[in-house]
C-alpha cells in the first residue's frame, strides 16, 4: 500500500509542473501586455518599460520562468494588481467559503444521488427507473445558473420559505473567526445564527449539486445493475440470504468502486460551478472572485486561481485512487 | 467499444459493415428518447437558420417606452430594458448557440482525434508526452480552462469557439487513444499487419473507422455542454461582448436583476438553453445505445 501511494504521488508532480510551464507560457506568449491592463488609459512607453521591469517582463523567457516557479515553491502567488493584497491572504478568507459551499453541494448529490441510482436499479425499466432517469437529464442539462435564478425565483421571491442571497444574514453580525460561515455561526452559540447559515446553504447548494446529483445518480444505477448480474450475486440469492443482506454485502460492496471514481471526479466540476454559484448567489468565495479579477483584468489573480483549483482537483483525486485502491486490492497489486 | 461487432465481419465485409450502420440506424429511429431529442434539436436548427423569417422584431432594435412588457401577443415573451422584443432575441441567440457550439466542438475534435491518433498510432515515447499533456489540460476543470483563455483572448465569438474546444480536446484525444490501443489488438488488425500493410495504413483504413464511433457519441454529448458551456461564459460577461448580438447567457446576466418584476426574461432564454442541451444529451445517449446495443438494458 505505501509503495502504492508513493508512485501516485510522484505520478502527480510531473502533471503539476507541467500545468505551471503552459499556465505560465499562456501569461507571456499569448497577446495582452499586462502593463497595459495595469496602466488602462495612461500607458506610455516609458511607464510601460518601469512596469516590465518590475515585474521581470524584460527578462529572458526561461529566467522568467524559473523566478516564477520559484516565487511559486515559496508560496508566492503573487499579488492581485487592484488591491495589491497577496493572492494568498485573500484565498484564505475566500476559500472556506467556496469549501462550505462544495461540501453543501456534494452532501446534496451523494445524499440524494446514490438512493435514487439504487432504486433505479432496484427496478429497471419501471416508471421509477423512468422518472430518475428524467431527474438526472435535467440535471446535467440546465445550466447552473439557470436552475439558480428558478430556485430563488420560487423559494425566495414567490413563497419566501428560504433567503437568496450570501452565505448568512448580515444583520446578526455573525464574526468571522473561521471564515466557515456555519462553523463562525456555530461559534456564536445562538441557533438562530446556525439556523441562518443553513437555510443560506440550501439553494446554493442544490444548484450547485444538481450536475454531480445527475451523474452520480446515473453512476449508481448503472454499478448496480452490473454487479447484479454477476454469478455471485445470483449464488447469493439461490441459498436463500435475506434481499436486504445481498444489497448490503454483495453488490453495494462491488458497486461503490465506480461510484467512488466518479464523486472524486466531480470535485473537478464543482469548484468550476462555484464560479457561476457564487455569481448568482452572492456569495463570497473563490468562485466570485475569478469573476470579478477577469472584469478586472487581474490577470495575476485568475492564473494562480486556476492553478491553485487545479491542483486541489489532483490532490482530491489522488486521495480518491489511494481510496480506491484501499478498496479495492486488485488495483494496489496491479 | 464496437471492435466485438466487427468480429464476424470475416464473409462479407463490404455487406456486414452496411448492416451494421443500418441495424444502428434501425435502433435509434426506434428510440423514443433519441428521437424526442432530435426533433429538440431540429427545432433548434430550424430556428437558428430561419432566424430573421420567424422573427418578428429586429434583436437589437428596441423601445426605450416599451421596457420591460410582460408577454402579450404582440411580444409572445415580453420585452427587455431596453424595449426590444424577447422573442426576437431568444430566436437570434440560437443561432449564437448553434454555430459557436458546432464549431467549438467541431475545432476540439479535430485537434482531439489529431492527439489521439498520435498516441494511439504511434505509440512509445509519442504517446507518453501527448498523454501526460492531456493529463495536465484534464486537471483544469473544462469550463474554468474556458474562462481563462477568454480572459486572455479578449472577448468576441471566435474566442470562446477556441477556448470552448481547446477545453474538450483533451477528452477526445484519450477517448480515441483508449480505443485505438484496444483495437491493436483486435483480428482484424493483426489479419492487416501480417498480411504486410504498412502502421499508417492500418491505422487510417482499419482502426480509425472503428475507432471513431464512441467520439460521435461523445461530440453529440459534447455539443449540450458546449452549449451550456458558452451561456455560462456569456453569463460571466465573457460572451460575445458584441450589444448587437443576442446570447442566451448574456440575456440572463441583463436580466437578473429584474427577477422579481421580471421573471419572463429569465425564463425564457433558460428554456431555450435547456431544450437545446436535452436534445443533444438524449440523442447522445440514443446513438451509444444503438451503437453498442449491449449497453441497452
Amino acid at each position: 500500500m505505501a509503495r502504492f501511494i508513493v508512485r501516485r504521488v510522484l505520478g502527480a508532480i510531473p502533471v503539476l509542473f507541467g500545468l505551471s510551464i503552459i499556465l505560465f507560457l499562456f501569461l507571456r506568449l499569448l497577446p495582452g501586455d499586462p502593463a497595459v491592463a495595469i496602466l488602462g488609459q495612461h500607458a506610455t512607453p516609458e511607464l510601460t518599460a518601469q512596469i516590465h521591469a518590475t515585474l521581470g517582463l524584460d527578462r529572458p523567457l526561461y529566467v522568467q520562468y524559473l523566478n516564477y516557479m520559484g516565487q511559486l515553491l515559496q508560496g508566492n502567488f503573487g499579488s492581485s494588481f487592484v488591491d495589491g493584497r497577496a493572492v494568498t491572504a485573500t484565498f484564505a478568507l475566500r476559500f472556506p467559503v467556496t469549501v462550505e459551499l462544495t461540501l453543501g453541494a456534494l452532501a446534496f448529490a451523494v445524499g440524494l444521488g446514490i438512493p435514487l441510482g439504487r432504486l433505479a436499479a432496484r427496478h429497471p425499466n419501471s416508471w421509477i427507473d423512468g422518472l430518475v432517469t428524467v431527474i438526472s437529464l435535467l440535471g446535467i442539462s440546465i445550466p447552473i445558473f439557470v436552475l439558480g435564478y428558478t430556485l430563488v425565483f420560487v423559494f425566495a421571491v414567490q413563497l419566501h420559505w428560504l433567503p437568496a442571497l450570501g452565505p448568512s444574514d448580515p444583520r446578526l453580525n455573525v464574526p468571522s473567526v473561521t471564515h466557515f460561515p456555519i462553523f463562525d455561526a456555530i461559534l456564536t452559540g445562538q441557533p438562530r445564527a446556525v439556523l441562518d447559515s443553513f437555510t443560506h446553504l440550501i439553494l446554493p447548494a442544490i444548484a450547485l449539486g444538481s450536475i454531480p446529483l445527475a451523474i452520480i445518480t446515473r453512476i449508481t444505477r448503472a454499478s448496480v445493475i452490473d454487479v447484479n448480474n454477476e454469478d455471485y450475486v445470483r449464488t447469493a440469492r439461490a441459498k436463500g440470504l435475506k434481499s436486504r443482506r445481498v444489497d448490503d454485502r454483495h453488490i453495494m460492496r462491488n458497486a461503490w468502486l465506480p461510484v467512488i471514481t466518479v464523486i472524486g471526479l466531480q470535485v473537478g466540476s464543482l469548484l468550476a460551478g462555484a464560479v457561476l454559484t457564487e455569481t448568482v448567489f452572492g456569495w463570497p468565495g473563490v468562485g466570485s472572485w475569478v469573476v470579478t479579477s477577469i472584469q478586472n483584468h487581474d490577470y495575476i489573480v485568475v492564473q494562480s486561481l486556476i492553478l491553485i483549483f487545479a491542483v486541489i482537483f489532483l490532490v482530491v483525486n489522488l486521495v480518491v485512487d489511494i481510496g480506491y485502491a484501499f478498496l479495492n486490492p486488485r488495483i494496489r497489486y496491479s | 467499444m464496437a471492435a466485438q461487432t466487427t468480429s464476424f465481419v470475416i464473409d462479407l465485409p463490404e455487406r456486414a459493415s452496411r448492416g451494421l450502420w443500418r441495424d444502428a440506424l434501425g435502433r435509434l429511429t426506434r428510440n423514443r428518447p433519441a428521437m424526442l431529442g432530435l426533433a429538440f434539436i431540429a427545432l433548434f436548427v430550424f430556428t437558428a437558420v430561419f432566424a430573421p423569417l420567424i422573427a418578428p422584431f429586429d434583436p437589437a432594435v428596441g423601445n426605450i417606452a416599451a421596457s420591460k412588457q410582460p408577454p402579450s401577443w404582440q411580444h409572445l415573451m415580453g420585452t427587455d430594458l431596453l424595449g426590444r422584443d424577447e422573442f426576437s432575441r431568444v430566436v437570434y441567440g440560437a443561432r449564437v448557440s448553434l454555430v459557436v457550439g458546432v464549431v467549438a466542438v467541431f475545432f476540439g475534435l479535430v485537434v482531439g482525434i489529431s492527439l489521439g491518433a498520435l498516441a494511439g498510432g504511434m505509440g512509445g515515447r509519442v504517446d507518453t508526452v501527448l498523454m501526460r499533456v492531456t493529463d495536465v489540460l484534464l486537471a483544469v476543470p473544462g469550463i474554468l480552462l474556458a474562462i481563462g483563455i477568454v480572459a486572455w483572448l479578449g472577448q468576441g465569438q471566435v474566442q470562446i469557439m477556441l477556448a470552448v474546444g481547446i477545453a474538450y480536446a483533451p477528452m477526445f484525444a484519450r477517448l480515441l487513444r483508449g480505443s485505438l490501443l484496444g483495437l491493436k489488438e483486435a483480428d482484424f488488425a493483426t489479419a492487416a499487419r501480417s498480411e504486410g500493410a504498412t502502421p499508417t495504413r492500418i491505422l487510417l483504413r482499419h482502426l480509425m473507422p472503428n475507432a471513431l464511433t464512441p467520439l460521435i457519441v461523445a461530440a453529440t454529448l459534447a455539443m449540450a455542454t458546449a452549449i451550456i458551456d458558452v451561456a455560462g461564459l456569456g453569463f460571466l460577461g465573457l460572451g460575445p461582448g458584441d450589444p448587437r448580438v443576442a446570447e442566451w447567457g448574456e440575456m440572463l446576466t441583463d436580466s437578473a436583476r429584474f427577477l422579481q418584476s421580471a421573471p419572463y426574461l429569465i425564463l425564457f432564454p433558460g428554456i431555450a438553453i435547456v431544450v437545446s442541451a436535452i436534445g443533444f444529451n438524449l440523442l447522445g445517449d440514443g446513438l451509444r445505445e444503438s451503437i453498442d446495443p449491449r449497453l441497452k438494458r
